[in-house]
């Protein structure tokens, strides 16, 4: 099953690199990682999702947490979080066709940044599932190139109790 | 006052208490060694790199203190890296410094350039570039606490040259803050508990006592804790000396070269009380039948290490000293009568055993024989790596901590003699036995210059087969006798190359010269080799071949 993790780490040169080689030496499965700094310049967070059994998720938490300059690790799989993922499209887009390109962009919300002779770029930013649907959806008219900045993730705040 | 930053290190080495470190000097260290020169901390003059941070780990093991080598940049440093993974695996404190080239040149190939910090990102518990003056004596701080605390381990410094030559005001920092570190505190109560009522209910409980014991300074307890509760233990290669090995409770080792008794034990247990040890694959054998009937109470201050290889019932995590005390008060006494009866049929039915033939020197009684002289004496055991060191770890009887130092987890061959550098600089006045193999012998053999230089009464002694014993043993076993670069034709007389680094050189070649040499070298007061030419197709036995059950034993 596939985890995600939020991870505060100290926002230092070489942090990355043990993480990501952390996860190499062990044999876990990195399907994505982003970091960034946080509102705290000193922290960095980084959202990783990892596929694995219970056990390896549970492995893996432990090793991060080894690491010196992990602060914290969270698994927020279980927990209700807002995920969000950037992805730049470069498409093939003759005059002809650019209505109907158009038309997918605006179902998805999502935005025209650049027109070429021959090509659109089209930023769109969602969870996993819309990201996968635009590239599903404009993939009949030629991806030439595409950019994904992997996920990012957040626990939601507490609701008001309702009554 | 402002000191340059060799200046720091020399002072805050001096500040954490640092007698002695091991190293080898070299361009990027040069300002480093222009201080050291004046500075009251001891070094030890190694032979090669590996030398030191071996040094430094047999130290930290025979001391309890951690250990600390020096290296210049590049290969001196890549040198270190055998010796660093040693210790990581092992869970060894020791402190390795690097020189590095100057910050402004460093990402340009220059000479002697190496990124150590990248190379040993696997193998350290931590490693720190310097990159400000200013923060070097903190981070020195860090690096000492980091590797002495929690589950100890290797810490690495990088020093680029001009970072030891600026200046900066010292102040050492009586303690550091980490943000991502901290170490267990006291074990939840209720967990202590359960584990005293789950003891309490057992009839085949086994005690399993791991390197934890010792770096936690917690022989005593496990004793107190083992008497009371009438419970048998064994102990892994790097638990050898949590528990004297000739106590009735003691079943020795356990694992692919354990006691038959032992691998028995922990096969039909019904609860297996894991203290600071990690279920390494030479101990358990094949997974998924390893002690198919028993619950598992796991003592460890990492918490990564609970359930990493076993399922594990009840978990205590923090340091095995303080545990072990909670857990003699409150816990409940098994009865373990009929158990033990059948662990004594089992002792009586496959003991440990060899056979002594006429003319033929026999490796197992070399190391009885130097357990019997030795075992009374305040004594240090290294060893290399293979045969040697099985039949040590079965022959041998470790009655204290520290006295047994053995690469466990890497095996690195090559560590015992350089180990043995360390264990005697720390312990001048004990006994030091180096038990060598032909073939690890050679590895690190320049070190004998060290022990030399220094007037270490080392006493090394080999079990000469000319062969790769271990692997010898393998091809035997499940390769058909196919000995594949495992014969030395060759090899160099141990007694001449002795001499000829001004040691004392010995050949034993027959079983009544044993123990006449043994005494002749323990009365040395420099450097000895014994060059005990033993049968040479002798096998370590019983053995459990890897990837099987450990009741599947051979040769028992």
């Amino acid at each position: 099953m596939r985890h995600t993790l939020a991870v505060l780490v100290e926002n230092q040169p070489g942090v990355l690199t043990r993480v990501a080689g952390l996860f190499s030496r062990r044999g876990y499965n990195i399907e994505s990682l982003a970091v960034g700094e946080t509102h705290e310049p000193t922290i960095s967070r980084m959202t990783i999702v990892v596929d694995g059994d219970d056990l390896v998720i549970e492995q893996v938490g432990k090793q991060l947490n080894k690491l010196i300059d992990v602060i914290d690790v969270q698994d927020i799989t279980q927990a209700e979080y807002v995920d969000r993922e950037l992805v730049l499209i470069k498409v093939n887009a003759e005059p002809s066709i650019r209505g109907e390109i158009m038309q997918i962009v605006d179902i998805f919300r999502a935005r025209i940044v650049d027109i070429g002779y021959h090509t659109l770029i089209i930023e769109c930013t969602g969870d996993e599932g819309k990201i996968r649907a635009i590239e599903k959806s404009l993939k009949p008219f030629g991806i030439l190139e595409l950019v994904r900045t992997g996920k990012i993730a957040m626990v939601r705040g507490q609701k008001y109790e309702e009554d | 006052m402002k000191l340059t930053g060799a200046e720091i290190i020399c002072k805050a080495l001096e500040y954490e208490g640092v007698e002695v470190v091991f190293g080898y000097p070299g361009g990027a260290v040069l300002p480093l060694y222009d201080k050291l020169y004046d500075s009251p901390i001891r070094h030890i003059l190694v032979r090669h790199e590996q030398g030191a941070a071996h040094a430094a780990d047999g130290y930290a093991r025979a001391t309890g203190r951690p250990g600390v080598c020096i290296a210049t940049s590049g290969p001196g440093a890549t040198n270190l890296v055998t010796g660093i993974a040693n210790a990581y695996m092992d869970s060894v404190p020791i402190i390795a410094f690097t020189g590095q080239v100057n910050l402004s040149a460093i990402g340009r190939d220059s000479f002697q350039e190496a990124d150590i910090t990248g190379i040993t990102l696997p193998i350290v518990k931590h490693s720190y570039l310097v990159k400000d003056v200013n923060q070097l004596a903190a981070t020195i701080r860090a690096a000492f606490h980091i590797a002495t605390t929690g589950r100890p381990g290797p810490v690495l410094i990088d020093l680029p040259k001009d970072i030891t030559i600026a200046q900066a005001e010292f102040e050492y920092p009586p303690q550091v803050t980490f943000r991502g570190y901290r170490v267990p505190g006291r074990c939840d109560s209720a967990q202590v508990y359960q584990a005293a009522r789950a003891i309490g209910e057992a009839r085949k409980p086994v005690i399993y006592a791991g390197g934890g014991v010792i770096s936690s300074n917690a022989a005593e307890e496990l004793r107190e804790f083992a008497e009371k509760t009438r419970i048998p233990v064994t102990n892994t290669l790097l638990g050898k000396g949590s528990f004297p090995e000739t106590h009735p409770l003691s079943l020795g080792m356990v694992g692919m070269h354990g006691t038959a008794y032992a691998n028995y034990a922990v096969s039909y247990s019904d609860l297996i009380i894991a203290i600071g040890a990690r279920f390494d694959d030479r101990v358990t054998g094949r997974l998924d039948t390893f002690a198919p009937n028993a619950r598992v109470i796991h003592i460890d201050i990492d918490p990564a290490e609970i359930g990493k290889n076993v399922r594990v019932h009840i978990p205590l995590v923090g340091d095995v000293k303080p545990i072990l005390k909670e857990l003699i008060q409150r816990v409940e006494v098994p009865d373990t009568g009929e158990w033990l009866k059948q662990i004594e049929q089992w002792k009586a039915e496959y003991p440990l055993r060899y056979t002594n033939e006429e003319g033929v020197l026999k490796p197992q009684y070399v190391i009885e024989q130097i357990w019997e002289i030795t075992r009374d004496k305040n004594a240090v055991i290294t060893t290399e790596v293979g045969q040697n060191q099985m039949w040590a770890a079965q022959y041998y009887k470790a009655l204290r901590p520290r006295t047994f130092i053995s690469s466990g987890g890497l095996g690195t061959m090559g560590f015992g003699l350089p180990a043995a550098v360390g264990a005697q600089i720390g312990r001048p006045d004990a006994v030091v036995f180096d038990i060598a193999g032909d073939g690890s012998i050679q590895m690190t053999v320049q070190e004998l210059a060290t022990a030399v230089q220094y007037n270490l009464p080392i006493n090394i002694a080999i079990l000469n087969n000319r062969f790769l014993g271990m692997v010898r043993q393998w091809q035997e076993l499940f390769n058909n006798k196919r000995y594949s670069q495992t014969e030395f034709p060759d090899l160099p007389d141990f007694v001449k190359l002795a001499e000829a680094y001004g040691a004392v050189g010995m050949r034993v070649t027959r079983s009544e010269e044993v123990r006449p040499a043994l005494e002749r070298a323990i009365a040395t007061p420099k450097p000895v080799i014994i060059d005990f030419v033993i049968a040479r197709e002798e096998n370590v036995f019983p053995m459990v071949p890897a990837g099987e059950s450990l009741t599947k034993m051979v040769g028992c």
